[in-house]
């Protein structure tokens, strides 16, 4: 058969089993496969579409879905509608960049590798870290591998993780953990912030890590300091921070509080939320740890004429030299998420990223305090917010959901199944996004209900 | 004038890249307590939008990619990537919808899911699948959790051994003992295919599975499929399918039907989606029946013609990552099957093994050949002959390949072969492509007869040349950092 994706004709096929000396594609398949596994029947699949059909039929179903940005999104939870500079898809569609692989050959490589070597570059720049890897799956599981990376550096078992961490990155931290044996403690919340004394009840020589989030789960900006400053309970214990990548235009780097492992979610920087991925994680750690890291590292490297450029480097971690001995299985990156995380952290540089940090926390303020000001609703936390905020309403959540999405709005992710006892609850995010207007239109929303 | 400068090299001060609209409501500097606050600001770069975007292009430029050249780099499937799935993925159905919004909301990306699923499920001969692991390696771990689950359910937790062949991917074992597993390695017999004896003397009641590449890393079709899988089973293992070269065996053989009992996919090599450059990729995992209650969480149902997530599901794994996978991927698989349909990815295969065997068989004859016999889609070339008699090595030879406008094959893997340089064309190549590629890999040969100091100088014609890698790991220069 001819097909637009398979440039060879018959006469090419006949060529070329002609030159085995094969007289039909199912002679080569006979002396390959072993008759008794040959699947005999024809796979049950839909017939097959042509380009148009195929654009009519998917435009069909996406026409089904009603898309965030069509509503006024208040959904945040690790993945949030940030704006996205138009520059960024011109830069990602380049094909150069999209269907090459893993830069395994330096040479004709450049443009990835040096686009990773400015990710990790710009990464420890937010961070304040010493060094970044090329990226990760995603936030939830970068949390996952920063917690064996610290049990394998600390050759300790013991992880103490505040539930005031994503819910989503916690159970992660679990099915991981399961696999390897690690003990899991998770550190209830006091009024929506970590409870530092049965935190530090929980610290002992055995630990090998504290995990804790800043803006949390809820949105509050957590002190770091005083969780930092309970390393010292442990002996080789180390502290792991998620972090949202836009507060930190605004917050406290973790290099600035002792902080060994630094990752997140990295969607809010150029990245569209498409349903929860393709999405990265980003991973920062302290010079000392780097050969614990898991994840591609690109290096700076000189060729034989002492021109510059970068190289795949410290490979010696990976799987695919050190095989069972590897600091993870991680053999990919998601280069292209990252590549678009790079594009926008350079459009945005060292004013924007500012800006656009304080445009999140004084709007997202300014809608707490009037939802705070509304009758049936109100602020359950003290605390400082970051983009997002709990809020308690005085009937189920599901009520209000309903109302307000035939408004047209997406009104916040309701509480109760991450957390018991939170059924009127629900978490609002305000990204630079959102405007005046919109907030005060889905405040009369929630007074309306 | 390629300029080749860092973009912190470009920076100036005041430059910017973007705009935001004025602050609309009122500014307050309460907010934060002091010691909570940035002091300084990131030192990011300061360039403008027209200066980021010319970094870039020039930067795409000094890539090889599938789209400007042949791109035959083994075990990953660098096959082209369909256009349309670009466009569909972008529809704001698709890449504007929130993984929170409620299921009514997102009926169309749960059928798509759902589908793909079933689709998935039909091509590998497996009852149910997951599509949640961002990767082929992430897909694997989850497998193995998937095999622990398993018999700690069954109260055989004493199971702690994973046979791997040796010539394996370095992925699974890593894998292996990420899930806190210990790896048995065990040969290749003369034929390139696993020893029986050997793993029979392996298979006892510790041994709580196998991972199969199969067609193998050789490329060749494991021919006592059927007996490893009784064997197996009959120690009371289970049987895991890695589906790097799943490009292979579409319509001609499923591993289901074989009696595996996992298998995961990689959506980025035998579905046409992009590699990205290293990712994102997509690695489901399918499971026979007596493991789909094991799989992840959540999993696409349908009830009444109504999509939902099901997260009751009291002896799951639980999750390997944020929300549902990589969806954008998923919906260009999605695309790439619909459009091939059965008869389709079928001939997919046969071209892709068609392809090789002819690579194969033209090349057979400069070059040493450890494994001589119909392969499947790609097949592993030697160096051997012309390092014993030219002392030019398999490095040598693949870096002339880059003068030509040629990506090499991954070299140096599987283990198993000296020198090795393992070739996989895929099925998106014409004759015409595979007719120069074998005349190229033909004057190297003679070249390496002829000048073999030359080779040894080789690449001259790309952006950089080779690279000392090994003053790079000695004194790792890992980000850019402003002179003093």
């Amino acid at each position: 058969m001819n097909h637009q994706f398979l440039p060879n004709n018959e006469d090419s096929r006949r060529e070329m089993l002609e030159s085995l000396g094969l007289s039909s594609i199912e002679e080569l398949f006979g002396c390959c496969i072993p008759a008794n596994v040959r699947f005999k029947g024809n796979l049950e699949l839909p017939k097959p579409l042509s380009e148009m059909e195929a654009k009519k039929l998917l435009t069909q179903i996406a026409n089904v879905n009603r898309p965030a940005s069509s509503m006024v999104s208040f959904l945040g939870g690790g993945v949030a509608d940030h704006y996205i500079p138009s520059a960024i898809d011109h830069i990602v569609s380049r094909s150069e960049f999209y269907t090459a692989y893993t830069p395994y050959q330096a040479e004709v490589s450049q443009g990835t590798l040096q686009n990773i070597f400015e990710f990790q570059s710009l990464i420890c720049m937010l961070t304040g870290m010493d060094v970044a890897n090329a990226s990760m799956y995603d936030g939830a599981s970068a949390l996952a591998e920063a917690v064996l990376m610290a049990s394998a550096a600390s050759r300790q078992d013991k992880i103490v993780i505040s539930q005031t961490v994503n819910p989503q990155y916690r159970e992660t931290v679990q099915t991981y953990a399961k696999a390897t044996g690690l003990e899991i403690i998770e550190i209830p919340h006091k009024d929506g912030q970590t409870d530092l004394e049965a935190m530090e009840k929980e610290i002992d020589d055995k630990t090998a890590a504290i995990a804790f989030q800043s803006p949390n789960f809820f949105g509050i900006i957590e002190d770091p300091f005083p969780i930092s400053k309970l390393k010292e309970k442990g002996k080789k214990t180390l502290l792991i921070s998620v972090v949202d990548p836009l507060s930190l235009g605004v917050l406290v780097p973790p290099g600035d509080y002792d902080c060994d492992i630094v990752l997140g979610e990295g969607q809010p920087l150029g990245n569209p939320i498409s349903f929860g991925g393709p999405h990265l994680g980003f991973f920062a750690a302290t010079d000392k740890l780097t050969r614990k890291m898991p994840g591609r590292l690109i290096g700076q490297a000189k060729d034989v004429d002492g021109k510059r450029g970068f190289v795949m480097t410290l490979q010696t971690r990976e799987q695919h030299i050190r095989r069972h001995r590897a600091t993870s299985n991680i053999c990919t990156n998601q280069a292209l998420n990252a590549l678009a995380a790079a594009a926008y952290l350079n459009l945005m540089g060292k004013k924007g990223i500012q800006e656009v940090g304080q445009q999140c926390l004084q709007k997202a303020n300014y809608l707490k305090e009037k939802i705070d000001n509304l009758p049936g609703y109100s602020i359950p936390f003290d605390g400082p917010i970051f983009k997002e905020f709990a809020v308690k309403a005085n009937r189920p959540f599901e009520e209000i959901q309903k109302v307000l999405v035939e408004k047209g709005f997406l009104p916040g992710i309701h509480l109760q199944p991450y957390f018991d006892g939170m059924d009127d609850w629900f978490l609002v995010c305000v990204t630079e996004n959102r405007t005046r207007e919109e907030m005060d239109r889905f405040a009369a929303g929630l007074e309306g209900v | 004038m390629k300029d080749r400068d860092l973009i912190f090299e470009k920076s100036r001060p005041g430059k910017i890249g973007y705009s935001l609209p004025e602050l609309d409501v009122p500014q307050k500097d309460d907010i934060l307590p002091d010691n909570l606050k940035r002091k300084e600001s990131a030192p990011l770069p300061e360039v403008a939008e027209g200066e980021v975007i010319r970094h870039y292009i020039n930067l795409s430029q000094l890539n090889h990619s599938v789209d400007n050249g042949f791109y035959p780099l083994g075990s990953c499937t660098m096959k082209y990537n369909p256009k349309i799935n670009e466009d569909i993925s972008r529809l704001p159905g698709f890449a504007e919808l929130h993984p929170y919004q409620s299921e009514d909301m997102v009926q169309g990306a749960l059928k798509i899911m759902a589908e793909l699923e079933k689709y998935l499920c039909e091509i590998g001969g497996m009852d149910r699948v997951t599509l949640q692991p961002a990767a082929g390696a992430h897909g694997e771990l989850t497998g193995l959790m998937l095999i622990r689950a398993y018999h700690k359910h069954r109260g055989q937790d004493q199971r702690k051994k994973i046979i791997i062949p040796d010539s394996g991917h370095g992925t699974n074992p890593a894998s292996v003992t990420m899930c806190g597993y210990e790896t048995v390695e065990i040969p290749s017999d003369e034929k390139g295919c696993i020893d029986l004896e050997a793993l029979k003397e392996v298979l006892d009641d510790k041994v709580a599975g196998i991972m199969l590449t199969n067609p193998n890393t050789l490329g060749f079709y494991e021919e006592n499929v059927s007996e490893i899988c009784r064997l197996v089973h009959e120690a009371g293992g289970l049987l895991y399918f890695d589906g790097a070269n799943a490009n292979a065996i579409m319509g001609y053989s499923r591993p289901g039907d074989m009696g595996f009992d996992i298998l995961h996919f990689n959506l980025h090599k035998t579905f046409g989606t992009p590699h990205g450059g290293g990712g994102p990729g997509s690695g489901p995992v399918g499971v026979k029946d007596k493991l789909v209650p094991f799989l992840p969480n959540p999993m696409v149902e349908e009830e009444d013609g109504k999509y939902f997530l099901d997260y009751d599901r009291p002896q799951s794994i639980g999750r390997v990552r944020s929300f549902y996978g990589n969806f954008g991927v998923l919906v260009k698989a999605f695309t790439y099957i619909r459009m091939m349909g059965a008869k389709g990815l079928k001939q997919v295969s046969e071209d892709a093994v068609l392809n090789a065997n002819y690579i194969m068989e033209k090349l057979s004859k400069s070059y040493y050949l450890k494994y001589h016999r119909n392969c499947m889609h790609e097949f592993v070339l030697s160096g051997k002959k012309q390092k014993d008699e030219h002392g030019v090595t398999t490095t040598d030879i693949v870096k002339n390949l880059l003068d030509h406008g040629i990506h090499p094959p991954t070299v140096y893997f599987p283990l198993i072969v000296e020198e090795a340089m393992m070739i996989e064309p895929t099925e998106t190549e014409s004759k015409e492509t595979l007719d120069k590629f074998i005349e190229v890999m033909e004057k190297i040969a003679k070249m390496a007869e002829e000048d073999p100091e030359k080779l040894k100088e080789a690449p001259f014609t790309t952006p950089v040349r080779r690279l000392d890698e090994a003053s790079a790991a000695r004194n790792p220069i890992l980000k850019w950092e402003p002179e003093e």
